[in-house]
């Protein structure tokens, strides 16, 4: 039953225990009590965020990938030059052409600083969320292409033999299938959305990893917050891992 | 117009030389083909005679180059596509037809998203607007008669190719169709599975369904058939009762055809 224990084993489980031992006691964290609740805060940030861009970029995806495969041409295309323009541009730098450039123009203009929207434009993170959400379809574009091109032509051409409309046969047929094909791939893209999102603290916005750069600001200890930052992406990306393929295990098309 | 006289009633389906053309390959030269109602054609021919295009034409999976296609006397409309084509003038009315013919593929077709209730179930709740208790209970039945209930929780692909296609056959059932369009149902089969589906779709035909079968089962295509239809380059070549295609073939095609396979 103990069959697991063997010398090898016990020899690195102490060296890491050891080592969570030493991080503990002999660096500082007297910080942490002061810092708590915005540290908090900041995951609560980073969720909603990670949270609302992939729900957003998901749902600009599927028209994305869709178009691409459906046509007419001229959509077809011009979905495809979305894609590349995302993919092939730093994250970082859409996120300041929006905020600086598209940001920066807004005030200007009499009609949008009158607007119902304008206490909103006035703050950094709608255009975090915009960028983010904006990346999140270009990337998750092209996986729905694929998936909704890989979804076999012979279930499409059954729902339409029985007198399915194209908007029928893509609610019950076409999407269904596609997104559970795409399932193991938006896996990773979320995680990678997540590991994206501390560029927001670039424009101001305060998630977690703006907290954990001002208690270095704060506090002028450096390590210790980053440490904590790293184990704190670690348990969230752990947790979405999970969710996934809690989610993928009861897909019983997984292997089709 | 003959096609229009009151004898019409019976004809479930009509083919009025029908043409289809794949760029510059001209699959089918002209077929016409009624069926009466309650007639089990068979349709047989070597691959590439434009049996299966022909099937997949009455409703429009295949768009003809020209020629009419009737269901109980009502054409189905088309127009100019504009590149010398012909395509669905309206797509409620086919539409409206298809639910009235179902069809079986050769490779089943079945939703791989759905358990086998939720196949059959599928046509019946989202397109013809049924109650979700009312199409179950059809559902149940059919696949009892297909011998898959105790399967109706299981996904397509844990079952055998027999028994996807005959949980495909409950999946046409439920809709209750006017004409049952069968695509080659068994040559993706492997031929010890080949025998449970012709079982299923020879009951079918002992209990006056109308049915367009296009098949390489020549013994079951005798057995079930009330007329066999011999295509050959795109044309009907010999067509008549199964004892005389069988048993006094007249063309050299079908003299060889028939004895290529026994």
């Amino acid at each position: 039953m103990l069959s697991w224990i063997k010398p090898h084993r016990v020899v690195l489980m102490l060296l890491a225990a050891g080592l969570v031992v030493y991080i503990a006691t002999a660096m500082s964290w007297e910080w942490l009590p002061q810092f708590a609740g915005d540290l908090v805060a900041g995951v609560g940030v980073t969720l909603l965020i990670l949270a609302s861009t992939v729900i957003l970029g998901f749902l600009f995806a599927v028209p994305l990938g869709l178009f691409q495969v459906t046509g007419p041409k001229p959509l077809a295309l011009l979905c495809k030059g979305f894609c590349t323009l995302i993919r092939g541009t730093p994250l970082l730098l859409q996120l300041w052409l929006i905020y600086y450039g598209v940001g920066s123009l807004f005030p200007q203009v009499p009609w949008i600083r009158e607007s119902f929207l304008w206490p909103y434009l006035r703050e950094a993170w709608p255009y975090g969320v915009l960028a983010l959400t904006f990346s999140f379809a270009g990337y998750e574009g092209e996986v729905m292409r694929g998936a909704f091109a890989g979804v076999p032509n012979g279930e499409l051409e059954a729902g339409r033999a029985y007198g399915m409309t194209p908007f029928t046969l893509l609610r019950r047929i076409w999407l269904p299938r596609a997104i559970a094909r795409a399932l193991p791939t938006l896996n990773g893209e979320v995680v990678l959305q997540l590991k994206a999102t501390p560029l927001v603290a670039t424009i101001t916005v305060i998630d977690v990893y703006a907290v954990t750069s001002k208690v270095r600001q704060a506090t002028y200890i450096i390590y210790e917050p980053l440490l904590l930052l790293a184990l704190i992406y670690l348990c969230l990306t752990g947790i979405l891992v999970f969710t996934f393929r809690y989610f993928e295990n009861r897909n019983p098309t997984r292997d089709v | 117009m003959a096609h229009s006289s009151g004898t019409d009633a019976a004809k479930v389906i009509e083919v009025i030389d029908l043409h289809k053309s794949f760029g510059d390959l001209e699959v089918l030269k002209g077929v016409s083909l009624d069926a009466h109602q309650g007639e089990v054609i068979a349709i047989i021919g070597g691959s590439g005679s434009g049996k299966s295009t022909m099937l997949r034409c009455i409703n429009m999976l295949e768009t003809p180059t020209s020629g009419t296609i009737k269901v109980h006397g009502e054409a189905i409309e088309m127009k100019r596509d504009g590149k010398g084509g012909l395509k669905p003038a309206d797509q409620d009315q086919v539409r409206r037809i298809r639910t009235r013919l179902a069809m079986v593929f050769q490779s089943f077709n079945l939703w791989q998203h759905m358990t086998l209730l939720e196949n059959v179930i599928e046509v019946p709740v989202h397109v013809l607007g049924r109650s979700k208790a009312e199409s179950t209970e059809l559902a149940e039945s059919l696949l009892k008669r297909v011998g898959l209930h105790e399967k109706h929780d299981t996904y397509p692909m844990f079952l055998s190719g027999g028994q996807q296609q005959r949980a495909a056959i409950a999946r046409a059932l439920a809709i209750q169709p006017e004409v049952m369009l069968f695509d080659e149902p068994t040559s993706a089969l492997d031929p010890e599975l080949i025998g449970e589906v012709l079982a299923v779709i020879g009951d079918l035909a002992k209990e006056g369904r109308t049915m367009l079968l296009v098949t390489h089962e020549m013994k079951f295509a005798r057995e079930v058939a009330d007329r066999i239809i011999f295509l050959h380059n795109g044309i009907i070549a010999e067509a008549g009762p199964p004892e005389q295609i069988f048993g006094a073939p007249e063309s050299e095609h079908l003299k060889r055809f028939i004895s290529a396979l026994s």
